[in-house]
């Protein structure tokens, strides 16, 4: 039986499953950005005018902008001109069939547990794959045809369903937001779109694995969810990266719009790659995720699982503008060895009788830091609203800090907001127990950190779930993966 | 706006006269404070932590300064009353920043406390005086930095080592009101080992026609061992404003206890923080604000705890009602070197109208694995089924809505150690919210 104090249990650091690299051939575009570059990009996906010229908008508004230094993180600087804003997995035609993808791309895919194959329809599960910068295939196409919901990559809805993506681009997440929506607005390459036609029930979860492979490219995809009046949709997002020397930069967009009584639950699974120990290499992952609940008693479920990237930074949010919307937030976020996170959440209650919970439970080790950074805010008109705010933090190691900054506004009297929080470290008493028992200190903490988590994990849909909670262990176990 | 600038070029323009009239030690500090000013603005609302409270609007208006020190034109003794009840206390004026001893006050001191102006002790006592003041204040900070600039005068208090003072000092903060005036006060407290001291300071305003503003800047030590009660109480009138630093260093098995209450001022943003340079200390901050009308109170308290095995709790608590506005940030901060820490926060706020508003945000930052730390905070209303409950036994619903406020208050109010003060306290806040001005017993001020 081991008896390692459970600082040294979580030290030992294994490998990251997913740092492998595909050899696929790959179109990349040289490192820069500029007008010419968008064009290029825009050009490449035979993009319509509109298009190219709110990307270009943004372009010139990023210059403007300065890269925000209000999070509690570390970042060392970025050259914005040394990355390489798209690239592609080379291919003819579009693959009209999976015989004619490239088998190491399904290899890939494999690799990564992603049921590609069409022949894995009984997985249950439609999934929209993106390769660096490209979609590269979607599945379960037909059966969500056959109920009218659109599940296809943002650059075939612009071909196919312009109206749509026009009308809804850019209206949750401004391109002006911030310095990363900014950047994000003038160079996304792909991402997914969602369309949940009124009251349909999405027969199934849908789903997007992001992958970034290509050296020295960064990643910048767009997600764009739109569910119509008493419509039903689970989306779930996981994303993974090779492991390489030089740090790599996601900036991500998601939108959401929830209209009447629909009901909207974003799952993400984020294992990008974190560095090694010593903290070389590790992706950026510097995201905009909003939700606009604009219907009357519509809802948006926010759930996350934060094992990977070096450096954090996200704040998935629900702007509550219809009367009796519902916000949720459950996260769970886990950094070790040098990882960084400032990660949490908005509500912005905006309508009368609007209510929102956020759970949230932080977990530190190594050299780690762990921030949440939350707001509440209620308007003057948003009478009887409600909030329940909790943050935990757990650490785990002298050497790890754990951090909450909370923003609350209550602007009526008629609304409850709270909030609690409490940073303590793992219980030893429990640890003891199970060493008592047989248990090594390495499982032990694994096992208490899952109950720990357990709040936010039940929230999760069943195929993650088990997932989250594999990875959540053996992220703190050190065998990252 | 950059209010800053008509300070700086009034130093530039009476530097000499403000040096004439002040004790070297303090003009000392002054090119240090020039220097740390230059380039920099008062903050505003774009400033981090200062989102809610625009210090910059704050100072604007052009208030007199007096700094030829001119005397009062007011009999205190017949202005002013402000005695705790069946408590004796050992009294002083600040008058302006001017101190003014009650008659007989230096015999009534026990031997070796020091409790008097900063230009006297400053001369007598130069060797106790030099090493502790301006230490502590940090000059990156504006308004510190503006307070050492153009500060004249202000109180000293010290308690030498193993005396235990028992009576109250009390240090009456009077702003005569008769003109637009700015009163930039420094108050040094030190509590030397095994000693201990009780202090109250109450801001009070003769007249409320004009608008006075405070800008003050206490500095407090706390040697190994030291007990320290203060309480800081204001209960001037709308149309003042008041901008505090407290700083307070503790060492080992130092005891603090400090009271913020705001009552009445116009806008009002205090900041305190605490710092915990020994073990075993113990920390309790308290504050209350009670605001109506168009007022506005903002407390920001730190509490960094830089040495193990400390105990720290803030507990503030607001009632807002009427267009008023409340802001708190709190923040705990424990450092690497500081395990075995217990340290929590709360924050309480009520809303008695739809317009009023409130900002928090309470903050942890820990570095340290062997900690146990919480925070909390919580915005809401009266409980309605108590006020249900207390109409249904006939208490009228006004009469049940401040029995109900009173009782919030009631541990914040508790939580003072001063004798006597929590019964003041009591009144007061008790006449705030039957909407009266808080006025201590037979006082003839407002």
């Amino acid at each position: 039986m081991q008896h390692k104090a459970p600082a040294e249990a979580v030290a030992a650091t294994g490998e990251y499953k997913y740092g492998f690299t595909t050899d696929i051939d790959t179109d990349i575009l040289p490192p820069g950005l500029s007008e010419d570059t968008i064009r290029y990009i825009s050009a490449q996906k035979q993009e319509p005018e509109w298009l190219l010229n709110f990307r270009l908008k943004a372009y010139r508004k990023w210059l403007t902008m300065k890269m925000p230094e209000w999070a509690h993180l570390d970042i060392p600087p970025i050259d914005y001109q040394a990355i390489s804003y798209y690239a592609a997995p080379v291919k003819k035609e579009g693959p009209k069939s999976l015989d004619e993808v490239d088998p190491q791309l399904i290899d890939t895919f494999n690799k990564l547990g992603i049921p590609l194959q069409e022949q894995k329809q009984l997985a249950g599960m439609a999934v929209d794959a993106v390769m660096d910068s490209v979609s590269v295939k979607t599945t379960h196409r037909q059966l969500l045809a056959d109920k009218g919901v659109i599940f296809c990559s943002i650059s075939e809805a612009v071909r196919e369903y312009p109206d749509l993506v026009r009308r809804y681009l850019g209206s949750v997440v401004p391109a002006s937001d911030n310095f990363f929506a900014a950047l994000n607005s003038a160079v996304f390459s792909d991402g997914s779109f969602v369309y949940i036609p009124k009251g349909v029930r999405c027969p199934m979860e849908l789903s997007t694995y992001f992958r970034i492979n290509a050296k020295g490219t960064g990643q910048f995809e767009r997600t764009l969810i739109v569910a119509d009046d008493d419509s039903y949709v689970s989306y779930l997002e996981g994303c993974t990266a090779p492991m390489r020397d030089e740090n790599q930069l996601h900036a991500a967009i998601v939108e959401i719009v929830v209209e009447n009584r629909a009901e909207v639950k974003y799952s993400t699974v984020q294992n990008w790659y974190a560095g090694d120990r010593d903290g070389r290499g590790g992706i950026y992952n510097f995201v905009t995720k909003r939700g606009l609940c604009r219907g009357r008693d519509s809802k948006l479920s926010w759930t996350q699982v934060e094992t990977g990237s070096a450096i954090t930074w996200k704040y998935p949010s629900c702007v509550l503008a219809g009367e009796g919307a519902t916000g949720e937030f459950y996260s769970v976020a886990v950094t070790n060895n040098r990882q960084q996170a400032d990660t949490g959440t908005k509500m912005i209650h905006l309508a009368p009788n609007t209510r929102s919970t956020i759970v949230s439970k932080g977990i530190s080790a190594g050299r780690s830091q762990n921030s949440y950074r939350g707001q509440v805010k209620v308007v003057a008109s948003a009478h009887g609203c409600r909030n329940y705010t909790q943050c935990d933090s757990l650490l785990l190691g002298p050497d790890c800090g754990a951090h909450t900054f909370p923003y609350i506004d209550v602007m009526n009297d008629s609304s409850v907001v709270e909030h609690e929080a409490t940073t303590s470290k793992i219980n030893e008493e429990q640890i003891f127990y199970c060493n008592q028992r047989g248990i090594p200190t390495e499982e032990a903490v694994g096992l208490i950190v899952n109950g720990y988590a357990k709040e936010v994990m039940n929230k999760l849909p069943m195929e993650f779930a088990v997932e989250a909670q594999k990875l959540l262990q053996i992220s703190l176990e050190g065998s990252v993966g | 706006m950059n209010a800053l600038r008509q300070y700086t070029d009034l130093y530039n323009a009476h530097c000499k006269d403000i040096d004439a009239h002040a004790p070297a030690l303090l003009n000392e500090l002054r090119p240090r404070a020039f220097e740390a000013l230059q380039g920099k603005e008062l903050p505003d609302t774009h400033t981090e932590g200062y989102e809610r409270t625009s210090l910059d609007e704050m100072m604007t208006p052009d208030r007199g300064l007096n700094i030829m020190r001119l005397g009062h034109s007011f009999d205190l003794s017949t202005a002013i009353r402000c005695e705790l009840p069946n408590v004796s206390t050992l009294q002083a004026y600040l008058v302006g920043d001017t101190f003014v001893p009650t008659e007989g006050l230096d015999r009534r001191l026990p031997e070796g406390v020091i409790f008097t102006s900063l230009a006297r002790a400053c001369e007598q006592w130069p060797d106790i005086i030099k090493p502790r003041l301006g230490t502590l204040a940090d000059l990156n900070d504006v308004p510190t930095a503006l307070n050492t600039l153009l500060c004249q005068d202000g109180a000293v208090v010290r308690i030498p080592a193993g005396t235990h003072l028992e009576k109250p000092l009390q240090i009456v903060n009077v702003f005569d009101g008769a003109e637009p005036q700015m009163a930039v006060r420094r108050l040094l407290v030190i509590v030397e080992k095994d000693a201990s001291a009780m202090i109250l300071t109450c801001d009070h305003s003769k007249s409320d026609t004009h608008s006075c503003l405070s800008l003050q800047v206490t500095e407090a030590w706390l040697d190994e061992g030291a007990s320290l009660d203060i309480c800081d109480m204001e209960e001037t009138a709308a149309s003042n404003a008041r901008c505090s630093r407290l700083y307070v260093s503790q060492q080992t098995g130092s005891q603090l206890r400090a009271n913020i209450v705001t009552l009445s001022c116009g806008t009002t943003r205090n900041d305190m923080r605490t710092d915990i340079n020994g073990e075993h200390c113990r920390t309790e901050i308290n504050g209350m604000a009670i605001c109506t009308d168009r007022r506005h109170a903002d407390n920001c308290s730190v509490v960094r705890h830089l040495q193990p095995r400390s105990h720290s709790r803030q507990l503030f608590k607001y009632v807002l009602d009427d267009y008023a506005q409340g802001a708190f940030e709190g923040s705990i901060l424990v450092a690497p070197t500081a395990p075995y820490t217990e340290a929590y926060q709360s924050n309480r706020n009520v809303l008695a109208s739809s317009t009023a508003r409130m900002h928090t945000r309470p903050q942890l930052e820990i570095y340290n694995d062997e900690v146990s730390c919480s925070h909390g905070a919580a915005t809401g209303q009266l409980d309605e089924q108590a006020l249900f409950y207390m109409r249904t036994r006939g208490i009228p619903e006004r009469e049940a809505r401040m029995m109900l406020m009173q009782a919030f208050m009631s541990d914040v109010i508790d939580s003072v150690s001063i004798p006597g003060l929590a019964d003041r306290l009591r009144h007061l806040t008790e006449m705030r919210f039957r909407g009266d001005t808080a006025v201590c017993g037979d006082c003839p001020a407002k």
